[in-house]
């Protein structure tokens, strides 16, 4: 089985197949029986029966005891779902408009989901704008990514391979391209990823911040004052999700490319008026708290306010500065 | 249940449809405080409607025929899903059965000269297509219609740069309309009935409607509750339900499914009614276990009422939370059954006339059991996490509400056709009409089963290659189901006009309107009728 919940969930649900095949079968064919052997030209007198207390009982309390089964079934499956083994191996998953960041425990930053295969591993949901799902078919699990309330969900990966990631809660434009991927590798095979992907980490500076709960994370970054290139980046390509709207590279996503992003003439809407501005500190910042302000022509008005901290913004304008 | 009283009506009474009263024309129409006029007022914005959201459901379909994009764009797409759901809910399914079929009946079958309130069931009306209005209109104001889906979910709701506002405020005043129809019918039913007509002689198309009436009065206020405060949240930027002001986003899904759970059950209740009336009659027989069924609809609306955390297993809501309401998701289940048994038992030994209002109720039964297995299947706590918002979810509640609810809406639209009208449709075209939606509907959502059960999500504008095919399948079936939807609607229509006579009881029913003329009189009665007898006795 590719999952661990995938064996108890199909099988729940082909229990609940097979009792309602049959239960629909029997009454379709009843009632085709009926029309057909009553017909009126066969049965040109219609019996007034009132009703049985007998088959009455019997079908109040059979369907009862049989939803009473199902019910249990569904809530075992689903408790094995709620129960994550502590030895997970833990990895945050950030949803924001329309992409799927994943961060592990020594700060590396992927779009891909790399997990090592036949091991627990719990993923920490959070998302930044609107309510997103974190839904892997091929596992048999879905969890939203609600903003402000962290979730979790766990699985183990049983046979190494990609699985498709989806987004299943509406999230807006792009909602049905907001797509990623689960790799489960063999745990040598993902060890030597890990260790290599992890070679290009930037200075420890943010490593710990996966730990850390959200309120020291800002303060943390308050003191050091100027901006940080790096620092930066990780927000931009990481848990910022920038990256999802605006390219690094001058092609058109849904929003204008950071590509020579500074100094860049840009035609924008104010109340629907064309203006002129140059990108400078202030429209950069602006356009972070309120991107509606400044629409650059072209584009449509859908970026959400960022939820960022001046030290964040800092960072990421000095990770801007360098993208020439 | 004939009376003495009614031997002799009908000879010279004037029918509602050449009554007239204070105004003439089209005022006297709008202006009319008549039930059966007022339903006629309904039928026909149900069916303007009903026609625009086909044409919706028919671009969303065609959108899907192939990859990437075929019709229109991911936006325009949004929303015409927001707008069919929207449409489809709010002006159709829950008005559809009490609204036009209700306020036509209910009074005649309780043996009344009109509902309760008579005035309050007009601004009802006026009520209904000044939501209508103001959803219409929004579609053409700042932002357009909203793109976040029927359900509105916060924060997206916050967020998203369409007319939210104005589309929720339609939701609000539509929410008015059903709460004071459900206001009226159950004071008619306590205090109109005629002399004789207990509680047990009712028909259970009533018992139906009464039950349904008790959740529009009770969960209704909850989601009008809710849109004001997302009205509220939008222009004044107070955090209710966006947590980047503090909001919390659950408590509006929990807000929501309070009203809109049990709003499904007010949807289909009143098509388990009309299917009730319309079986002992083709059957020409008594129904099987009156007071079970009556006592179902009862127990149908008061479980239902507590079942509306089983939309948000997936949402973060606590373990205990879920189990309990999948437990008593699956209570629902248990009255449910019970009505399909003893339809199904009431055919037993009848002697069966299969005209078109039969055959739409048997396919009611056939698809409506397809949605309620479906149904069950959702309530299981580990299977839900997997088909939570796919298409297996959309194909379940199209069973039930298109299949169940518009299924029982047409069968009743055949069945009290010739009473309403006094003319008859041709009954060849509507069966064959019948054959065409059963088999495009079939198509059409059970490919959606299969879909979704593979993984594809609901809402989603483009769809990947290994989902192409059954995409393919449903846009065909949709063509053939709208194709059948079409040529019924047309053959009803062209009845109105040409169609031939109807005798007052051409489908020898036994429930207190087919003892008045065809049309019914102005006041229904000449005489309040004596009921002496429970309401299927052949």
């Amino acid at each position: 089985m590719i999952s661990n919940f995938v064996g108890r969930v199909d099988n729940t649900f082909l229990f609940v197949i097979t009792i309602s095949v049959v239960f629909f079968l029997g009454l379709t064919a009843a009632m085709i029986y009926f029309v057909v052997h009553y017909h009126h030209r066969k049965h040109p007198k219609g019996e007034n029966i009132h009703g049985s207390l007998p088959l009455e009982l019997l079908w109040t309390v059979i369907p009862t005891i049989l939803v009473l089964i199902i019910f249990y079934y569904g809530m075992v499956g689903y408790r094995e779902m709620q129960s994550i083994p502590k030895d997970a191996f833990p990895v945050k998953v950030y949803g924001a408009m329309w992409k799927w960041t994943f961060e592990y425990e020594n700060g590396l930053i992927t779009d891909t989901l790399y997990v090592p295969a036949g091991k627990p591993v719990v993923l920490h949901l959070e998302s930044r704008d609107v309510i997103h799902s974190f839904y892997i078919p091929a596992f048999r699990i879905k969890q939203d990514a609600v903003p402000g309330v962290p979730t979790k969900m766990w699985f183990t990966a049983n046979e190494p391979g990609s699985y498709q990631v989806l987004c299943a809660e509406y999230c807006g434009d792009r909602h049905s391209y907001m797509l990623s991927e689960v790799r489960a590798m063999p745990q040598q095979e993902f060890d030597t990823w890990y260790a290599s992907a992890s070679k290009e980490l930037p200075a420890p500076a943010p490593v710990a911040q996966a730990k850390k709960p959200a309120g020291e994370e800002k303060k943390a970054g308050e003191e050091t004052g100027e901006g940080d290139p790096e620092r930066g980046k990780r927000i931009v390509q990481g848990k910022g999700a920038c990256t999802a709207c605006h390219s690094l590279d001058g092609s058109r996503l849904v929003g204008p490319s950071f590509k020579g992003l500074f100094g860049r003439k840009e035609t924008v809407l104010v109340d629907g008026k064309e203006q002129e501005v140059v990108v400078d500190e202030a429209y950069v910042i602006e356009s972070i708290k309120n991107p509606s302000a400044k629409v650059v022509k072209g584009y449509q008005p859908l970026m959400p306010p960022q939820q960022l901290t001046d030290q964040e913004i800092r960072d990421v304008i000095a990770y801007l500065k360098t993208l020439k | 249940m004939a009376s003495h009283a009614l031997t002799h009506t009908g000879h010279g009474e004037i029918n509602y449809l050449d009554y007239k009263g204070k105004y003439s024309g089209i005022l006297g129409w709008i202006f009319s405080t008549d039930h059966k006029r007022i339903g006629l007022l309904y039928l026909s914005g149900v069916t303007l409607f009903f026609v625009v959201g086909i044409f919706l459901g028919l671009m969303l379909r065609l959108e899907q025929l192939t990859m990437g994009e075929t019709v229109v764009s991911a936006r325009t797409y949004n929303t015409l899903f927001t707008l069919h759901g929207v449409i489809m809910i709010f002006l159709i399914v829950i008005p559809a059965i009490p609204a036009v079929l209700g306020n036509f009946f209910l009074p005649i079958q309780v043996g009344a000269k009109d509902v309760a309130f008579p005035r309050l069931n007009l601004f009802s009306w006026w009520l209904y297509m000044t939501g209508a209005v103001l959803a219409l209109v929004s579609l053409f104001t700042k932002g357009g219609f909203p793109d976040t889906g029927w359900t509105f979910y916060a924060p997206y709701n916050i967020r998203t740069t369409t007319n939210v506002p104005l589309a929720v405020f339609a939701v609000f005043i539509l929410g008015f309309s059903s709460i004071l129809t459900g206001l009226n019918f159950i004071t008619t039913v306590h205090r109109l009935r005629a002399p004789g007509m207990t509680w047990f002689r009712l028909p259970l198309f009533v018992w139906a409607l009464y039950a349904t009436s008790w959740i529009q009065i009770l969960a209704t206020p909850v989601v009008g509750i809710t849109m004001l405060l997302i009205f509220f949240e939008r222009l004044t930027g107070v955090g209710i339900f966006d947590p980047a002001k503090g909001g919390d986003p659950i408590l509006y899904q929990h807000l929501f499914w309070i009203y809109s759970h049990p709003a499904v059950y007010i949807m289909i209740l009143p098509g388990m009614g009309v299917v009730t009336e319309i079986i002992p009659t083709f059957a020409r027989r008594t129904i099987f276990g009156y007071k079970a069924i009556a006592a179902s609809s009862l127990g149908i609306a008061l479980a239902g009422s507590l079942v509306w955390g089983h939309h948000m297993f997936v949402s973060g809501q606590s373990y205990t939370a879920s189990v309990v309401f999948s437990l008593l998701t699956f209570l629902v289940a248990i009255p449910t059954a019970i009505k399909v048994f003893n339809w199904v038992a009431t055919l037993y030994k009848g002697s069966i006339h299969l005209e078109p209002p039969l055959l739409y109720a048997l396919s009611f039964i056939f698809l409506f059991m397809i949605g309620g297995f479906t149904g069950v299947m959702l309530g299981v706590l580990s299977v839900d996490v997997h088909l939570h918002d796919t298409y297996f979810v959309v194909g379940h509640f199209h069973y039930v509400m298109f299949g169940g609810t518009m299924m029982a809406f047409i069968a009743g639209m055949h069945y009290w056709f010739p009473k309403m009208f006094g003319r008859m449709y041709n009954k060849r075209v509507a069966t064959l009409a019948w054959a065409l939606i059963f088999i495009g509907f079939n198509m059409l959502y059970f490919t959606m089963l299969i879909l979704g059960f593979e993984g594809m999500p609901r809402r989603y504008y483009d769809h990947l290659p290994q989902y192409h095919s059954g995409h393919v399948v449903a846009t065909v079936g949709s063509w053939i189901l709208v194709l059948g939807l079409l040529i019924m609607i047309i053959n009803l229509v062209r009845a109105l006009k040409s169609g031939p006579k109807a005798e007052a009881n051409p489908w020898q029913g036994t429930t207190l309107e087919w003892q008045v003329p065809s049309p019914p009189p102005h006041e229904n009665f000449e005489e309040i009728p004596v009921v002496d007898r429970g309401p299927y006795d052949h």
